[in-house]
């Protein structure tokens, strides 16, 4: 049997869609057993694979508008699977899959130096400052498919890459390479309410995903679309999650743009 | 050999260069990095064989479908039905958080009794038969009627049978916890003549208009509304959010109306005012379907509702107003909505009724796309039960709550005034109170004074699965199964256009040693013997369901759900089977004034809005990954942090994250300030459901509840109506 074509999983982000709800942090925190302190109000220490952002157009009342953005691993493909993570760690415990396009995280390699939390330029990454502890009873809700993670290593968001894993098995047994748009989902797609995830594969033309942002090979997978847009994009980290706006100002917030003052 | 300083050195080099050059090094960061994740009190999650169960949420009214992912016998997460008509896969983040409520620690693990002020566990048979005690003893004493029960819904075999006990009983006093559909089905009934809860067909709306309505705040079903908004985005229509903060909804819509806060019934009647004017309204429609529209005319049509008057009344520009009526009459499909917020307190049935004209007006009711009368479902036919003397004397009797009364015709239940009922004369009216949905000691207004009313009832029983606030002040907690562990018929979806019947089922064997309600209900009745016995004929729950749904139950367990896709609105049901704009009923009510926020102007200055979010529930715990998952511009350590507009904070010299006192007629509470334009200046914006008492260490102790600082205010209907109250913030 010939190996499968290699694939480029990426995600588009409606954010004219999103309503801010929370649902895919929550469906990613019971997919990935993410853990809960008894006080997660400081973001910057709270360990959240995705994470949801407000955004403010700045301008006074009446006139202030806001948007929220989702945020999980931009899974950056760099030049030839140079993410900013990848290239630091010294432990090899951050990888970029070629065969998937996703960006590992082998917790039992990561020694904690969060060097890969410095380079990343959308702070996806967290760092496990405590020992997770569930409540007693609440481990029975524990994912078997993800490990738990201990005090001392960096996490973040892996596509769900063992439903990815759990997908393949499957197919395998059935006799077949490929798998299918819907049969490898993530739990943040799967679970918005309001239908902004979409998830898929960036190089298959039949996929949704493919469909809307049309990427650009000859430049890191740029979006054709001009309602797409990625974060930071002038960083040349080419991530592979894009976003849709019809606003511009939440499209300028994206880049980040210093303004003059 | 002698150790001079060139050996050791040559020595400690040398060994440095040769261990680095040898992979040891490599090696031991490698293995350390191993051994130090090798702790005994880190979970490895067993693995086993995973299944997934076709169930129905019952966190809240929507009823989505769901699909419970298994691994052997433990519930590993909870996701969407693809296949089921009311969410389609999608979930909110509270029914994907349920698995942590059936394992929460802090469950109620038995029956407990409360013995000088302590809780102490007693078996099922000592509870009930205690219970059964008094309630025997009250019957012989001839006051049926001093037995009150309190529920989330009216709805379903489980509220039936609760509904059937009571009339055996003699009790006319079931309760059921106060939403907006109160309002929505008064109006209904009013103008329609139509006993049916109101559906939304918004996934077909071309002008969605909402006032107040968080639709993307809990209001309805969430994943359906959701899906709803942004199908009208798809179809290049048009979505506007009249609000006076930036909500999620309001920032998600295209154009956001900051109003002066309850002044949205006055905007209402300003719509309905320049459409009449300009002669927009639907003109077939209105011919062949309605009438009475003089009445509405003669209302509306006055200078108090002129562009001008609403301007001035709703903050809004004249300008805008008369806008906003042309585009929305002259809209497609278009359907305006009510209810502020996730939709939780009734409000004025003036407004409701406001916006029901409005929607009759542009001829959305009972159409495609507008406002439906879903019937209420009709699968339950039990045989009419036999009463005794002593129940039919205490069904004669009037309810406790005023619901039905002269002075409150319409309504049919008035949660929000038992506290009232409860502090008035020497004994209080009800002697048992049995609440097996909601919560009230935590979601009426007034915290203090509700506490006082519920601290009166000598016979308190809670149903909760966990130790909310009404749990923790009651007598007797007789712990129901979480909806992962007990069957459940779930009929309807708040504002799903079509009736639809879900199934709850248990996904895993009970944990703890608990009780369906319905079941304590049937050992009740047999305990109490006579007619009650005879009325319950079913051994349990279980078999009542079975046989309740005979032989639509094996397609409906199969399935999980039943929707009834055939549907369309039945006929008005009015006198003149049209709908009625005016007739003797509607002219009986009290003419609509605007409530004002309680509280003397002079004194506070501000007026503080609650605000719902979809991370925070209101009856039930909100559980830890939703705690988690709350902004810190809500929660930041264990301080609530209010929305201020920042002229207002500049005004009081108080700038961001400041710690202020907030103090309203009704109490005080410390908290944090958040600075946003996204709010109306003079206004102090506070999310509902923190503050909790009880619950778990997560959840509990942090923030403060605004049912402490806000006081109840009635409609003329008797409808709990309240959307603010009179504040001031301090520097603390």
């Amino acid at each position: 049997m010939n190996r499968p074509k290699n694939k480029r999983y990426g995600m588009v982000i409606d954010l004219d869609k999103c309503t801010g709800c929370g649902a895919c942090m929550v469906a990613c925190m019971a997919e990935n057993n993410i853990p809960f302190r008894d006080d997660d109000t400081d973001k910057l220490l709270s360990v959240s694979w995705m994470q949801v952002y407000r955004l403010s157009n700045g301008k006074p009342f009446p006139h202030a508008e806001e948007c929220f953005l989702p945020r999980p691993c931009q899974h950056c493909e760099g030049e030839h699977g140079h993410s900013p993570c990848v290239s630091v760690c010294p432990a090899t415990a951050t990888d970029y899959d070629m065969h998937t396009g996703i960006v590992s995280q082998i917790y039992t390699r990561c020694f904690g130096c969060r060097y890969c939390m410095a380079a990343c330029p959308y702070h996806v990454r967290q760092f496990n400052w405590w020992d997770p502890v569930w409540p007693e009873g609440m481990e029975r809700a524990l994912n078997p498919d993800v490990s738990v993670r201990m005090r001392g290593v960096v996490e973040k968001c892996s596509f769900c890459y063992s439903r990815y894993q759990t997908a393949l098995n499957r197919a395998y047994v059935e006799g077949r390479r490929e798998l299918a748009e819907e049969e490898y989902q993530t739990a943040c797609t799967q679970a918005c309410p309001a239908g902004a995830i979409v998830f898929g594969d960036l190089n298959n033309p039949a996929h949704r995903v493919h469909q809307i942002v049309k990427p650009d090979p000859a430049h890191g997978g740029r979006p054709r679309n001009p309602q797409a847009f990625r974060l930071l994009e002038r960083l040349g980290t080419n991530p592979k999650v894009y976003y849709l706006t019809r606003r511009d100002w939440v499209r300028r917030a994206g880049d980040n743009e210093i303004q003059k003052t | 050999m002698k150790i001079d300083r060139r050996s050791f050195l040559a020595f400690v080099l040398g060994g440095a260069a040769g261990t680095a050059l040898s992979p040891l090094p490599w090696k031991l960061t490698d293995d350390i990095s191993i051994w130090t994740q090798n702790w005994p009190w880190t979970p490895v999650p067993p693995k086993g064989e995973t299944t997934y169960v076709a169930s129905t949420c019952t966190l809240c009214p929507g009823g989505c479908g769901i699909r419970v992912r298994r691994v052997e016998d433990r519930v590993v997460k909870i996701e969407g039905r693809k296949d089921h008509p009311v969410n389609r896969g999608g979930i909110c983040p509270l029914g994907a958080a349920g698995a942590q409520l059936l394992y929460s620690p802090w469950r109620v693990r038995q029956p407990l009794k409360k013995v000088d002020g302590r809780f102490v566990p007693v078996s099922w048979e000592q509870a009930i038969g205690e219970i059964a005690g008094e309630l025997r003893e009250l019957r012989e004493a001839g006051s049926p009627e001093a037995v009150a029960w309190i529920a989330d819904t009216d709805r379903g075999t489980t509220a039936e049978l609760i509904r059937r006990f009571l009339t055996v009983y003699g009790s006319p006093n079931f309760i059921r916890t106060p939403s907006a559909q109160d309002a929505w089905e008064t109006a209904l009934y009013l103008t329609q003549g139509q006993r049916a809860t109101a559906g939304f067909d918004l996934e077909r709306t071309s002008f969605l208009l909402s006032l107040g309505s968080g639709l993307l705040e809990g209001w309805g079903t969430p994943p359906f509304v959701f899906r709803a908004c942004g199908a009208v985005r798809d179809r290049n229509g048009r979505f506007v959010q009249v609000e006076p903060r930036l909500s999620k909804t309001a920032a998600q819509a295209d154009q956001w109306l900051p109003i002066l806060p309850g002044s949205e019934a006055t905007l209402a009647f300003g719509l309905i005012h320049v459409i009449l004017k300009e002669g927009l309204e639907r003109k077939p429609f209105v011919a062949s379907r309605t009438t009475g529209l003089e009445d509405l005319r003669r209302n509306a049509l006055r200078e108090a509702y002129a562009p001008e008057a609403v301007a001035q009344a709703t903050g809004l520009e004249a300008k805008t107003v008369v806008e906003l009526a042309r585009a929305f009459a002259a809209a497609e499909r278009p359907l305006a909505v009510c209810g502020r917020g996730a939709g939780r307190v009734p409000g004025g049935l003036q407004e409701t009724l406001a916006v029901h004209f409005l929607n009759a007006l542009v001829g959305s009711v009972n159409v495609e796309g507008g406002v439906i009368a879903v019937p209420e479902p009709e699968y339950i036919r039990w045989p009419e039960p036999e009463m005794d003397a002593v129940a039919s004397k205490g069904m004669q009797t009037p309810r406790v709550d005023g619901a039905g009364s002269d002075r409150f015709p319409l309504a049919r239940y008035l949660l929000n005034r038992l506290p009232e009922a409860l502090l008035e004369g020497e004994k209080p009216a009800v002697r048992v109170l049995f609440v097996s949905g909601g919560n009230p000691l935590y979601s009426l207004p007034d915290s203090e004074r509700t506490a006082k009313a519920f601290a009166r009832v000598p016979l308190l029983v809670s149903f909760s699965s966990f130790f909310d606030e009404t749990a923790a002040a009651a007598h007797y907690v007789l712990p129901a199964p979480t909806y992962l562990e007990r069957w459940e018929d779930v009929p309807g979806a708040a504002g799903f256009p079509k009736p639809v019947i879900g199934l709850a089922r248990p996904v895993v064997a009970p944990r703890l040693a608990t009780m369906p309600t319905g079941d304590v209900v049937i050992r009740l009745a047999r305990r109490l013997g006579g007619t009650l016995r005879a009325a319950f004929p079913w051994e349990s729950h279980e078999v009542c369901l079975r046989q309740t749904f005979a032989a639509s139950w094996e397609p409906l367990r199969r399935n999980g759900f039943a929707i009834d896709e055939s549907f369309k609105p039945q006929p008005f049901e009015t006198a003149s089977r049209r709908f009625e704009f005016g007739n003797a009923d509607l002219k009986r009510l009290a003419e609509f004034r605007p409530l004002p926020a309680p509280g003397d102007p002079g004194v506070f200055k501000l007026t503080l809005v609650p605000y719902d979010s979809l991370r925070l529930t209101a009856a039930l715990g909100t559980p830890p990954f939703l705690v988690k998952a709350l902004e810190s511009e809500i929660l930041w350590k264990n301080d609530i942090r209010v929305e201020i507009h920042p002229q207002t904070a500049r005004d009081l010299g108080l700038a961001d994250g400041a710690d202020a006192r907030l103090v309203t007629p009704r109490g005080e509470a410390r908290v944090k300030l958040y600075l946003t334009e996204g709010i109306r200046p003079g206004l102090i914006g506070m999310a509902r459901g923190l503050g909790r008492e009880a619950h778990d260490r997560f959840l509990a102790g942090r923030g403060v509840s605004t049912n402490r600082l806000l006081a109840a205010v009635e409609d003329p209907s008797g409808f709990e109506a309240g959307w603010g109250i009179r504040a001031r913030l301090e520097r603390a």
